[in-house]
């Protein structure tokens, strides 16, 4: 195998840890030590993920959250290209801008599709278990190389662009994966049988509509309350979905999974805990009323929770 | 007693704490709840933040998009929109749905953003539009639109995003079968989310389109509200 997903976590690593060493010497940020530190730890996680034992990798993961809670993420100095500057380039290049951002998607699904038995010189060229992540890596270093053809900017610069959007979103980047940590924590910890549990005994286990409807609106509430339904899923699915639908009344899977995800979804649509999606545009808006963004959306929300449970039922048995 | 991660979170939260933080001690909370070892809990951590470091793979795609920023990026899409004369603010934001929700079913959920377009680029446009047509706006109605802005790239990114294979939810739910022995493809998750997808954009684009209506109706109200105007209104009648 020629090609496999630890070098895109490589690549990966060695631009975060590039990210960590701009930190470092921005003398524009008060919080440069920590801010370096923090994207620092971070690198570590791609470069040396799986050399260090577990235990240490736990630690270095509490570190990181000890870090952003208490504000030592910070953001750099960034020198921006002005409005006129980028007009005169938009002007100059034209749609051919767009060009390296639509590559990422074609890429990654000709790799997918077009490569998945490719063998270089008797070798299988990308690694076949995690096809389309790989593909996903080498169509973003294809597409940077082109944009970098394209726009004449050189060496450090994209990096530099880089770090101002790490700036941007800051420690969101890591929550994904710490949610899905949490999840793990909850599936040790048994939390899916409890919840099943309170489930089994509140309604009829044997009535499918009853135990769909459980499920979508189960994944809703959760979701609102944890502000992420990837964190409500591993819960949802391992209390209700595969137990009760799949395993019990012989649900399809993919339908069980995908469906009610997008249940945890109108949930997300909800909360003030999915802060991102909701408080910070209404910040960011200027909007008197910090869940202004929230009650646009409930309606829809509603209704098409409404709409995805029925599709549930009818679609997964 | 397990439950309890579930309280820390619920409390976190409440009190504004950094996410991170109330993740980690919901954790540990949970971990000590269900009766767990310290080195236990740390070795788990350890071993699920190692695991998932596929979620943040989007990251590989910051250098390009922050080049093409930095070249005019944002600055091109507005030109193109600028040349679609879709006069109204609904059919604006209905626009902005559909292009969102396709992009991010593609993969393209950079292209977007609170931040990076529905500020300086979407709810002003949105906004503009509505002037073009009423007049000044009330308020409470140049809030509302922008609120509505705000909506339409949730809901786009929300339900376009699932039927991307590549995207992190659908990972995350190929490797949670993984984990209890069922093997699906990412393509199998990817394709149940389309139907969700249409009912989605049916919905919202149905209350984008309400919405120029209920414009239309708070800037006549306010008018009537003003003492010159509730004058102009009695002529007429």
């Amino acid at each position: 195998m020629l090609i496999s997903l630890d070098h895109i976590y490589y690549v990966l690593g060695a631009l975060i840890a590039v990210v960590a060493l701009l930190s470092f010497l921005d003398k524009n940020n008060p919080k440069r030590l920590l801010t370096g530190t923090f994207w620092g730890l971070y690198s570590i996680v791609f470069l040396f993920g799986t050399m260090i034992s577990p235990v240490y990798m736990g630690v270095l993961v509490i570190a990181m959250a000890v870090i952003a809670g208490f504000g030592g993420v910070g953001t750099g100095r960034h020198e921006e290209a002005t409005l006129e500057q980028r007009t005169a380039k938009a002007r100059k290049l034209g749609n051919w801008l767009l060009m390296p951002a639509l590559l990422i998607p074609a890429v990654t699904v000709f790799g997918t599709l077009g490569l998945k038995d490719f063998k270089l010189g008797g070798l299988q060229l990308l690694e076949k278990a995690n096809l389309t992540l790989v593909s996903l890596g080498i169509a973003c270093v294809l597409a940077l190389v082109f944009a970098m053809l394209l726009t004449r900017d050189k060496g450090l610069q994209p990096v530099r662009e880089s770090r101002r959007l790490f700036d941007a979103i800051g420690w969101a980047a890591v929550l994904p994966q710490m949610l899905a940590t949490l999840g793990a924590l909850f599936a040790a910890a048994g939390v899916g049988e409890v919840v099943a549990g309170l489930v089994s005994s509140a309604i009829p286990v044997d009535n499918r509509f009853m135990v769909v409807l459980a499920y979508g609106v189960g994944m809703a509430l959760f979701t609102m309350v944890m502000g992420n339904a990837f964190a409500a899923f591993p819960v949802m699915a391992a209390g209700i979905g595969l137990p009760l639908i799949v395993q019990m009344h012989g649900g399809n899977a993919a339908i069980v999974a995908s469906i009610g995800m997008l249940s945890g979804y109108c949930g997300t649509l909800m909360t003030p805990m999915a802060a991102n999606f909701n408080i910070v545009p209404a910040a960011l808006l200027d909007l008197p009323d910090k869940n202004g963004v929230i009650k646009a959306q409930v309606p829809t929300a509603l209704i098409l929770l409404t709409v995805n449970i029925f599709l549930m039922y009818f679609l997964v048995f | 007693m397990t439950l309890l991660g579930i309280v820390v979170v619920i409390i976190g939260f409440a009190l504004r704490f950094n996410p991170l933080l109330v993740v980690v001690a919901a954790g540990i909370v949970t971990g000590l709840a269900g009766g767990l070892s310290m080195e236990r809990i740390l070795t788990i951590f350890g071993e699920a933040f190692v695991k998932n470091r596929y979620l943040p793979l989007f990251l590989l795609t910051l250098p390009v998009i922050g080049l093409l920023e930095r070249n005019g990026l944002k600055e091109q899409a507005l030109s193109i929109i600028g040349k679609i004369k879709a006069a109204t603010t609904g059919r604006l934001l209905i626009l902005y749905l559909f292009i969102r929700e396709v992009a991010a079913a593609v993969g393209l959920t950079a292209l977007g953003g609170h931040a990076q377009l529905v500020r300086p680029l979407i709810a002003p446009m949105a906004e503009a539009a509505a002037e073009n047509k009423f007049g000044p706006l009330p308020e409470n109605t140049r809030n509302k639109i922008k609120a509505f802005s705000a909506s339409a790239d949730n809901v786009g990114l929300f339900f376009g995003e699932d039927i991307f294979i590549a995207f992190g939810a659908v990972l995350l739910m190929k490797g949670f079968y993984e984990q209890h022995g069922i093997f699906l493809e990412p393509l199998q998750i990817a394709l149940w989310g389309i139907p969700t997808a249409i009912a989605a954009f049916i919905i919202h684009g149905t209350r984008l389109f309400l919405l120029d209506r209920a414009i239309q109706r708070e800037v006549q109200q306010a008018l009537t509200g003003s003492p010159g105007a509730k004058e102009l209104n009695n002529h007429a009648n």
